[in-house]
Formats: structure tokens, C-alpha cells, sequence
């Protein structure tokens, strides 16, 4: 097993020079799932900051095989990718073997890209959707998406006199994923690279579709000191509120468990998308959402301990 | 050579897609495309083509996974119709700045609201300017031949740009032709393999496609566009010399039938030209002075040679089987658009008919020419053909 000295001592993907801002956690992880594949990567990326922040005409950030086509449809994309893989090697017109891999921001997959991952899943492609999850819209400027937490304020959900922001639980991305019955499905974070890197091998590795949803806190519109990216990532895995577990062959395996879970403000206060639940009037949404990040984790705990398969 | 059989416009199709046995097909259903589809999805399944295909959940995605599988290097097709251009049309405009030369059958249908799955142009003509070339088939024989056309084009170095083969809905697509098929080996070395010098597969030589380009640059890289289809039109004319070798047809920007001295002309493209043909001939009979013009590649528009073909003619009218509402309907106005430098222009009317499937017959067809050499026209206001009220 690869140590993380030696996981960062590989040759990156990503040239540095790339446009993301300071303290962002999307590049550790895009260097630390391609540092995975023992084959060369070709990328489908969807739009987001991913794609807008490596590419800027005439530059490009990218060492590897890469390819932008819209915002919804990274999965449809490597699935001809993959295919035209099968039929060129087929055909004898290539050699080289390959990993196929999907990146997509949480917008371009929980929501506008649903459609085009669940078929990609479904046809069974080999290949690996990994998606950086930043809780909402950040290249467009902290809009509210399907991964976006209750309680949160983006732009299009504002808190307010009227609004405590995000009325909504998100959806649990990894659990469809997994219902697709893919043989590999993962949730991991930006500050458990090893963890991430070990997921990531299994993901390249299994036979058939793979799909991981990575928490990747968002400096600009999370709104923290950058240095604090990482720290925010563990105390979302402390408290509970973005468990490390894996489902494999449709078996959960839990990754980490806290010896003892923080609570939900620690990983709360310091975000402005949260500042306003610390109001007299929004105890309760803390409240609310501590309640639902112990429900979800007792429920977790259920599915690992009866392996019973998705 | 080549051996007669009889096909729908839709197996026409197929039969073109088997002979250029493409590295990947992407399939979705819709009527009235589905056919090809489903004809070429036979062929894989009894393993008359060894093509991989992907039976995807979307229109969106079937375009997406051709433009997938076009960067990655192969020679990639999907086809659609109406609603699923419609819904793929963000795809389908993000191709041609790729500069991947995808070809794409397209059925013509009618667009939704009222939902009506017969044939009109409405689909193809509102995707007319985002950089697709467009060929258009009067019957299953040129929707056949005009795929390998397409492809050679497409792929030419100097064009490196999609094209959409269309055909009428069911009007060709499901009525049955003796259609002339070349042997598999002919087509095969005219259609050779597609050779991309990048693509994402070639992992030793990584490149990047499809990059945010800002104002700096966008501009330049959108007359890159344009200047690879004036060259596309110069080479659908060499492709066209090739591949007459082959077949013994001709393949002008447009088909002149009869305009010898022609007074009246009428413009019209696919199927309907088959109908006024007709007409023409028994027109001709009695001694009028008509003849027809029906566009064959619409995109890129010639308009030079379509203005030196119309000066000659006293009176053209053009029939549009879509509307561009509030606006001169879309071939109205670029043959309308041709004449603009000529000195002498002839009297021109347009003419809507046939929408949502709506059959033209050969009496009106008669009584357009009637009318054109009547003199009684407007060229500002669009006439319909077999409307009711
Ligand atoms: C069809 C379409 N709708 C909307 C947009 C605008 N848009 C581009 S990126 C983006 C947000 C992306 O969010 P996400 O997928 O979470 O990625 P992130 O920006 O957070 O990296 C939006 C709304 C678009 N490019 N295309
Ligand atoms: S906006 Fe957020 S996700 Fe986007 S580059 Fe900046 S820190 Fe990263
Ligand atoms: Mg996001």
C-alpha cells in the first residue's frame, strides 16, 4: 500500500499556475485520484470550477487527456469515451490501455447531470465518476443545489427575515449511486487523502461504472480563512455530518468512526453560509440538523452491521 | 457494381451507416428516425457490423457520447428527429466549435406544440446556423448516397466539421424505394478510416478540448469556424467529383430540372421537389415555360451560384416547409438574400405548405406556377399552400 509521501511525490495531473483560488481543495483531490491510476487518464470534466480554473484558452493546466463538452453531461461524454475505447482496441487502431474518469462539480451531478450519470451507471460502463462536492453552485456564485445542506444560506436561497436558508435535507448521491448496483461506490473528503487514494484504486479497479462523491470545502463561498480547507473537511468526518464509508459489491463499509462525535456547530461556526444559525431564532435548525446527522449515522451504522447488499 | 433494392429512406440510412461500419453509433428512439437506429442495432446484433454502440437515456446524451467518442478518436454517428434535435441542441452547438466531424442523420419532423410526429422542416431549420453543414435528400437514394458525401466532407482537413444528412419523415423515410447500392469494398475505400492527428486515446500525445475561451480569443476561434465552411463548400465539390465515379450521379449545390428558358421557377428541397418534378413535366407538356431548383447543400449556402442560376428566371416562388415566424420563412430568405447583388432580380413570392405533414398535392403545385406567371405576387408576404380558412 502506497504511503501518502510517496501518493504526493507523483507526477501530478495539474501543472501548478491553474486559476483555483487560494486554499481550494479541488486540486488535492483531482491529483490524488489520477496519482491511482496505475494506466493512463483521460478526464471528461463537466462545467465548473474545476474546468473553468485549468483551461483558460490558450493555456491549459491539464498533462493528461482531457476533454470539456457541457455542463450535464461528463457521464455521457466518457461513456463514449468508453466506448470508442472498446471499439478502437477492438479494431487494433490503439494499444495503450486507459482509465476513463468523470469529474463533475455537485451541481453537474446531483442535479442538471443526474440524467446522464444514472444511464451512464446503468449501462454498466467502466469507468469512474468522482464528484467534488462544495454543497452548491460556486462557479456561478454559491447558488443552492441538491447537495447543498439544510440550514445553508446560498444566493438563491438566502436567509432571511423570512428563510433560515435550505429548508431541505440533501441528497444522498452515494446511496443512489450505489442503488444503480455498481460495484463500487465511495464517499470520501479532501483531508483523508490516503483514504481517497485507497478508494480511488478500488474505484479505477472494479469491473464496471464506479462513482465517489468527495467533500471538497469551498474557501470563496463556504466563506473560511483558506488555510482552514482542511480542517473544515476533517470536522465534517468528526461531527458526523460527511461520514467516510464505502459500498462495495453493494456491502457498506464505514472508513471512520469518530471515538467520539463532535457537534454539529464545531464544524458550523467560522462558515458564513451558517453565520445566521447562530441566532437566538435558529436554535432549532441547529437543533433540527443535529438530530438528522445522528438519525442518518445510526442508520449507516445499520446498513454496515447487516450487510445486506444494495 | 452496384445492386438495386428496395428500402425506405430509413433503411437507406442504415445500409450507408452498415457500409461505413463507424467505430461507434449512439442510439435513442424517435419517431421518425427510429428506424435507422433500429436497422443498424440489427445489423451489431447478428454481426454483419462489429460497430459498438451505446443505447443511451437521452438525446442529450446521445450527442454527448458521440462528441465523447468523436474526441477520443472514433469515427462516431447518432441520428434524431424533431424533439430529440431540440433536446440535444445545446450538444449540437458545442459540436462544431470542437471541430469534430460527426455526421448525423436527421429525419425531418415537426415541432412541438401540438406535439405531431409527420414531416416538416421546423426541426433542422432552427438549427440552420450554429455550424452544422446540411444536406438535404429528396428520396432515399440521395439520403443513401449524401451520407457518404457527408462523411468525406466532414472529415476533410480543410472542414473538420459535423454535418446533418436530413430526409423527410416518413414521407421518405418510410416509403420504399429501388434504391441503388454501391458494393460494400467501394464504398469502404472511398469512406476509408478516419485518421483525427489528436484525440484523446492517444495518451502519449495528451491534448485538451473543449477550454473556457474568453474574449481574448473566442472571437478568432468562431472565424476558424466559419472559414472551414467556405472551405466546406469548395470540397463538397470534390468529394462530389469522387464520389460520381462511383455512382454515375451528379452532386451540384442544387439540382436545376428543367429550366431551359424557364419563366417560372419554383424552389423547394426534399421530398417535394420529387412532387413538382412532376408537375414540371406536365407543364412542360403544354408548353409552359417552368422548371424547378431544388437546394441540395443548405449549409454552407451558395449563395453566388444560387443568384447566377434565379437572374435568368422572370419569376421564382419558394416553398418553405417551416415557418421562421415573424420573419422571411428560412429558404425564402436566403434565396431572397442570393439576389441582393444582382441587378436584375426576378419577381420572387413565398410560400409556406406542408407543415406538421400536411400533404402537398400536384394541383397546387399547378396552381403556384399559375399563379407565379400571373404576376399577381408580393414578395413581402408569404402565401400557404392547402391551408384550410
Ligand atoms: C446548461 C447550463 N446551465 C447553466 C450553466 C451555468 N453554470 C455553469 S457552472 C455552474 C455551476 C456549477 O456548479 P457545480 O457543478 O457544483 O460545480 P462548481 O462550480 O461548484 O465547481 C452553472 C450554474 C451552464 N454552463 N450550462
Ligand atoms: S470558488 Fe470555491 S470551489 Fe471554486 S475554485 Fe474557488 S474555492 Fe474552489
Ligand atoms: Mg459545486
Amino acid at each position: 500500500m502506497a504511503t501518502i509521501q510517496e501518493i504526493v511525490s507523483r507526477e501530478t495531473p495539474l501543472a501548478p499556475g491553474h486559476r483555483m483560488c487560494a486554499g481550494c481543495g479541488i486540486s488535492p483531490i483531482v491529483n490524488t485520484v489520477v496519482a491511482a491510476s496505475d494506466k493512463p487518464v483521460i478526464i471528461a470534466n463537466a462545467t465548473s470550477c474545476l474546468e473553468v480554473t485549468t483551461t483558460i484558452y490558450p493555456f491549459s493546466a491539464w498533462k493528461i487527456p482531457w476533454v470539456h463538452l457541457t455542463f450535464e453531461n461528463a457521464a455521457a461524454v466518457a461513456s463514449g469515451i468508453e466506448t470508442a475505447y472498446k471499439s478502437l482496441k477492438k479494431r487494433g487502431k490503439i494499444t495503450d490501455d486507459v482509465n476513463i474518469l468523470a469529474f463533475g462539480g455537485d451541481g453537474g451531478t446531483y442535479d442538471i447531470g443526474f440524467q446522464a450519470l444514472s444511464g451512464a451507471l446503468e449501462r454498466g460502463h467502466k469507468f469512474m465518476y468522482v464528484v467534488y462536492d462544495n454543497e452548491g453552485y460556486m462557479n456561478t456564485g454559491n447558488q443552492r443545489s441538491g447537495a447543498t445542506p439544510f440550514g445553508a444560506s446560498t444566493t438563491t436561497v438566502p436567509a432571511g427575515t423570512h428563510s433560515f436558508g435550505k429548508p431541505q435535507w440533501r441528497k444522498n448521491i452515494v446511496e443512489i449511486a450505489a442503488a444503480h448496483r455498481i460495484p463500487f461506490t465511495a464517499q470520501a473528503a479532501v483531508h483523508n487523502l490516503l483514504d481517497l487514494y485507497n478508494k480511488a484504486k478500488k474505484g479505477f479497479g472494479a469491473d464496471g461504472p464506479a462513482f465517489m462523491a468527495v467533500l471538497q470545502p469551498c474557501t470563496t463561498n463556504w466563506h473560511y480563512d483558506s488555510e482552514l480547507t482542511i480542517a473544515y473537511s476533517r470536522l465534517a468526518s468528526e461531527t458526523n455530518f460527511w461520514p467516510l464509508y464505502e459500498v462495495e459489491n453493494g456491502k457498506v463499509h464505514i472508513n471512520y468512526k469518530p471515538k467520539e462525535r463532535k457537534p454539529i456547530e464545531e464544524f458550523l461556526k467560522g462558515q458564513r453560509r451558517f453565520k445566521h444559525l447562530f441566532k437566538p431564532e435558529n436554535k432549532h435548525v441547529i437543533e433540527e440538523m443535529q438530530k438528522m446527522i445522528d438519525e442518518e449515522w445510526e442508520r449507516l451504522l445499520q446498513l454496515e452491521a447487516a450487510q445486506v447488499r444494495f | 457494381m452496384s445492386v438495386t433494392k428496395p428500402l425506405t429512406g430509413a433503411q437507406a440510412t442504415a445500409e450507408a451507416m452498415r457500409q461505413i461500419n463507424p467505430d461507434v453509433v449512439v442510439a435513442y428512439p424517435i419517431t421518425p428516425q427510429t428506424p435507422v437506429v433500429e436497422f443498424f442495432s440489427e445489423f451489431v446484433a447478428n454481426g454483419i457490423v462489429d460497430t459498438e454502440t451505446i443505447p443511451v437515456e437521452s438525446e442529450h446524451s446521445a450527442m454527448s457520447a458521440t462528441v465523447g467518442a468523436a474526441a477520443a478518436g472514433a469515427r462516431a454517428m447518432c441520428a434524431t428527429s424533431s424533439q430529440g434535435l431540440a433536446l440535444m441542441w445545446e450538444v449540437v452547438a458545442a459540436t462544431p466549435g470542437l471541430r469534430l466531424p460527426i455526421v448525423m442523420p436527421v429525419v425531418n419532423r415537426a415541432l412541438s406544440a401540438p406535439i405531431n410526429i409527420h414531416c416538416d422542416h421546423s426541426d433542422s431549420m432552427g438549427a440552420a446556423t450554429i455550424g452544422w453543414m446540411q444536406i438535404f435528400s429528396e428520396n432515399a437514394q440521395e439520403a443513401y448516397e449524401n451520407m457518404f458525401l457527408a462523411l468525406k466532407i466532414a472529415e476533410h482537413p480543410d472542414v473538420l466539421l459535423p454535418a446533418m444528412v436530413l430526409q423527410d419523415g416518413f414521407i421518405t423515410s418510410h416509403g420504399v424505394e429501388n434504391v441503388k447500392v454501391l458494393g460494400d469494398g467501394i464504398v469502404k475505400a472511398f469512406v476509408g478510416d478516419r485518421n483525427p492527428d489528436r484525440y484523446l486515446l492517444d495518451v502519449k500525445h495528451p491534448y485538451t478540448i473543449g477550454p473556457l475561451a474568453l474574449p481574448d480569443y473566442y472571437f478568432e476561434i468562431k472565424r476558424q469556424q466559419e472559414e472551414a465552411m467556405i472551405n466546406a463548400k469548395r470540397v463538397y465539390l470534390e468529394v462530389g467529383n469522387e464520389l460520381s465515379r462511383l455512382t454515375g450521379n451528379k452532386y451540384p449545390y442544387f439540382e436545376e430540372y428543367r429550366t431551359d428558358g424557364a419563366e417560372a421557377v419554383i424552389v423547394v428541397l426534399s421530398s417535394a421537389a420529387g412532387t413538382a418534378k412532376d408537375v414540371v413535366d406536365e407543364l412542360r407538356n403544354e408548353g409552359k415555360k417552368v422548371g424547378l431548383i431544388k437546394p441540395i447543400l443548405f449549409r454552407p449556402f451558395p449563395y453566388k451560384e444560387m443568384r447566377e442560376a434565379l437572374v435568368k428566371f422572370a419569376v421564382v416562388g419558394v416553398l418553405d416547409r417551416s415557418m421562421s415566424f415573424g420573419s422571411y420563412d428560412p429558404l425564402y430568405a436566403d434565396i431572397r438574400n442570393s439576389l441582393f447583388e444582382s441587378e436584375r432580380k426576378p419577381k420572387l413570392q413565398s410560400y409556406v405548405f406542408g407543415l406538421g405533414g400536411r400533404d402537398i398535392f400536384k394541383s397546387e403545385i399547378r396552381q403556384v406556377f399559375n399563379e407565379l406567371l400571373s404576376g399577381n405576387l408580393d414578395s413581402e408576404h408569404h402565401k400557404y399552400i392547402g391551408l384550410r380558412g
